[in-house]
């Protein structure tokens, strides 16, 4: 392995990591907004929008992300609508990452038990009051593991940027790789750098499952 | 308005092409899943075995998969090994060898969980039958690990099936590749290509993905709950 | 004694089956009203009729002078389940709330008391039940006995006219089954107007005014408590109260 390599392109390849997570983050945030609407939306089945999310929903969990990029990024222009890559990126990544929130957090709120909102109804509480006071508070702390899992899976998703040209991680790794077939250093400084955006990630989720197990059946 | 860039897809054999490309990544994803399914049991009778030192070694195995992107990985074996070891592995073969490298760990976790989650209580009784641990395991244990396994891994395929898109990035012709060789061709006649092929492309994905995982969903309902 | 509910026919069905059929009761201040009979003879059904936990085909349940099932006014619904305490047999904590919070919730928010002034009267009734000291527990650190006891305090807090007790022992270890069942004896000797369903005979015989048998949604029979257990008047409650018997002796305790 070639020392001066490695340290030749590090700023390069730090360059590009700010730019995957800048993007990936945004899309991420993204993806919390919209999967929430779309969860509520099917949680009190409001009517004809139930089925557009459902379709939504089906349409993006059933498709690559690569194939929506390049819809959105090259398919798209020839209606008129043209967005540059970044925007493409943050975009694709919020409505995949969208359609997986929007189920995790609609099975969280189907999951907690009709007796709950019994008990609730029965102290007099209005509709309101039990959605605010019982049923989210619930669901939103057992759709933590599944929402974190979902971080993970769409952070991991960020590497198909490239694609549309965004001069992301794997963009840089090619590039550099094409240019001076220094393969192997470019690799490694690829893995190191994911292995940086990933593993706290991980980490925290299977902290935070372990909490919530414990939430759950106790010590 | 001009065209949408539909009527691409009926001028010669384009249309054709497209599921021809489409047919790639199926076959890819149907051999790696068939891999990670045989090794995913194998290793996950293992693992369930509960000996420390094979636990720790497939944690890490299992936090490689988790956190390293299947694009990473297929760019560390196609060019990683065609450059160190000095291996001249064929694009389809990387993709095979990658996919499976996932999806074994994806298996060995699902057989894995399947097998815990089979209560004691079912072992207890089988004994109490007179059953000995081979009949245990013939009638009781493997059926109902399998019922459980079944959606699962149908649900694996389609995820085998959505990330083969990835493999025209180590250039693999496939259906995207195809579909920006059609729109390359027909440039100057259909300018707007673009929309009608990648419209298209997005709804074969998800037609071979959605009716799979009805398929996963319908199975699901009908043996697990 | 002034009457507090009357119920009027009610008729229930489930899709076309039916569970209740023409019941009708009358509750009068002070009174405990013990209902009993076989599983699926309607009387948890018809427990939950009474708070509009359930629709009603027919009839009606009247809570004063006011008509409370069937209701399409919310608000109104709203307002009488207040005045109706119910504890169910899951017990039904909130599990992201303490023991405290789970007690004081609703009548902060729903009767918007004085939060000071409830979570004094909370510790009071908590210490009543022998819990002050789990009061910054969650649910799942607690017992059956207890977080049922937690249930009921829960209901008592909002200062019902009368506690619909569903099954509330049915989910209990036997060794929890008596600490509950001492605090609803408790409440039976302060005056509280209730109605149980419960499995308990023994416990409905040392509780209750008027002992109520329902079977197949009818009520069969009605009567003191002494004068039900030892001088059954139809062959259908006899039947039934030597089986629970039988099951009782045989059971291996």
């Amino acid at each position: 392995m070639d020392i001066s390599a490695i340290s030749q392109y590090t700023p390069l390849f730090v360059q590009a990591f700010f730019l995957t997570v800048k993007i990936g983050w945004i899309g991420i945030a993204l993806s919390l907004g919209i999967g929430i609407v779309c969860a509520f939306v099917m949680y009190f089945k409001i009517p004809v929008l139930t089925v557009i999310v459902r379709i939504y929903v089906e349409l993006f969990r059933n498709t690559p992300l690569l194939v929506q990029l390049f819809f959105i990024y090259f398919g798209l222009p020839k209606l008129g609508l043209t967005i540059s890559a970044e925007v493409c990126g943050a975009l694709g990544l919020g409505l995949l990452g969208g359609s997986y929130m929007a189920e995790a957090i609609r099975s969280a709120l189907e999951a907690v038990p009709p007796s709950q909102r019994e008990s609730a109804l029965a102290l007099g509480m209005g509709k309101g009051q039990l959605f605010g006071l019982i049923t989210l508070p619930q669901a939103v702390s057992s759709s933590v593991p599944a929402i974190l899992a979902n971080v993970i899976f769409l952070l991991k998703e960020t590497s198909v940027f490239s694609a549309i040209s965004l001069m992301d991680l794997m963009f840089t790794a090619k590039d550099l790789i094409g240019l001076y077939y220094d393969t192997t250093e470019c690799l490694v400084l690829l893995v190191i750098f994911y292995v940086i955006m990933l593993l706290p990630v991980s980490f925290l989720g299977r902290w935070v499952e372990h909490k919530a197990r414990f939430a759950i059946y106790g010590d | 308005m001009g065209s949408l860039g539909f009527e691409v897809l009926f001028k010669g054999t384009n249309m054709l092409r497209l599921l021809e490309g489409l047919g790639v990544a199926l076959k890819i994803s149907l051999v790696s899943v068939l891999i990670s399914i045989v090794l995913g049991i194998a290793f996950g009778m293992l693992v369930s075995m509960k000996k420390p030192a094979v636990n720790a070694v497939f944690n890490v195995y299992l936090e490689i998969v988790r956190i390293m992107p299947q694009m990473v990985l297929l760019f560390i074996v196609y060019f990683g090994t065609t450059k160190s070891l000095g291996l001249n592995l064929s694009a389809e073969a990387a993709s095979i060898i990658v996919f499976s490298f996932w999806g074994t760990a994806e298996m060995t976790d699902l057989v894995r969980s399947a097998i815990i989650s089979i209560p004691v209580i079912q072992y207890e009784s089988s004994a109490a039958l007179g059953m000995s641990r081979l009949q245990t395991q013939a009638y009781i244990i493997i059926p109902q690990t399998i019922r459980r396994l079944i959606p699962l891994s149908i649900n694996l395929i389609t995820r085998m099936i959505k990330t083969t898109s990835l493999v025209m990035m180590i250039g693999i012709v496939e259906v995207l590749k195809v579909g920006q060789q059609i729109i390359e061709a027909n440039r100057k006649s259909s300018p707007n290509a673009a929309f009608g092929i990648f419209a298209t492309v997005f709804l074969l994905y998800f037609i071979a993905c959605w009716s799979i995982s009805q398929l996963s969903k319908y199975l699901e309902n009908k043996w697990v709950k | 004694m002034e009457e507090i509910l009357r119920v009027e026919h009610l008729h229930k069905k489930y899709d076309d089956l039916g569970v209740l059929e023409d019941v009708s009761l009358s509750v009068h201040k002070g009174e405990v009203i013990a209902i009993i009979g076989p599983s699926g003879c309607g009387k948890s059904t018809f427990l939950r009729c009474l708070n509009g936990l359930e629709d009603i085909q027919d009839g009606r349940v009247i809570l004063h002078d006011e008509i409370i099932n069937p209701c399409d006014d919310v608000k109104k619904l709203q307002k009488s389940r207040e005045k109706i305490g119910m504890v169910f047999q899951s017990y039904d904590l909130f599990p992201h709330k303490t023991i405290l919070q789970n007690v004081t919730l609703a009548p902060v928010k729903v009767q918007k008391r004085d939060k000071a002034e409830v979570e004094a009267e909370a510790m009071e009734l908590l210490t009543r039940v022998g819990l002050e000291s789990k009061k910054s527990n969650y649910p799942r650190q607690l017992s059956g006995g207890q977080k049922q006891r937690v249930a009921i305090v829960r209901a008592l807090i909002m200062h019902p006219e009368i506690l619909l007790l569903d099954e509330i022992t049915a989910a209990l270890d036997t060794e929890m089954v008596r600490e509950v069942l001492e605090v609803v004896l408790s409440l039976a000797k302060e005056g509280r107007t209730m109605i149980i369903v419960t499995h308990e005979l023994q416990f409905a015989r040392a509780v209750a005014d008027r002992v109520i048998f329902m079977d197949g949604g009818n009520i069969v029979e009605e009567g003191a408590p002494d004068e039900f257990f030892d001088h059954p008047r139809t062959e259908r409650t006899r039947k039934f109260l030597d089986n629970e018997r039988f099951t009782v002796t045989e059971q291996p305790s």
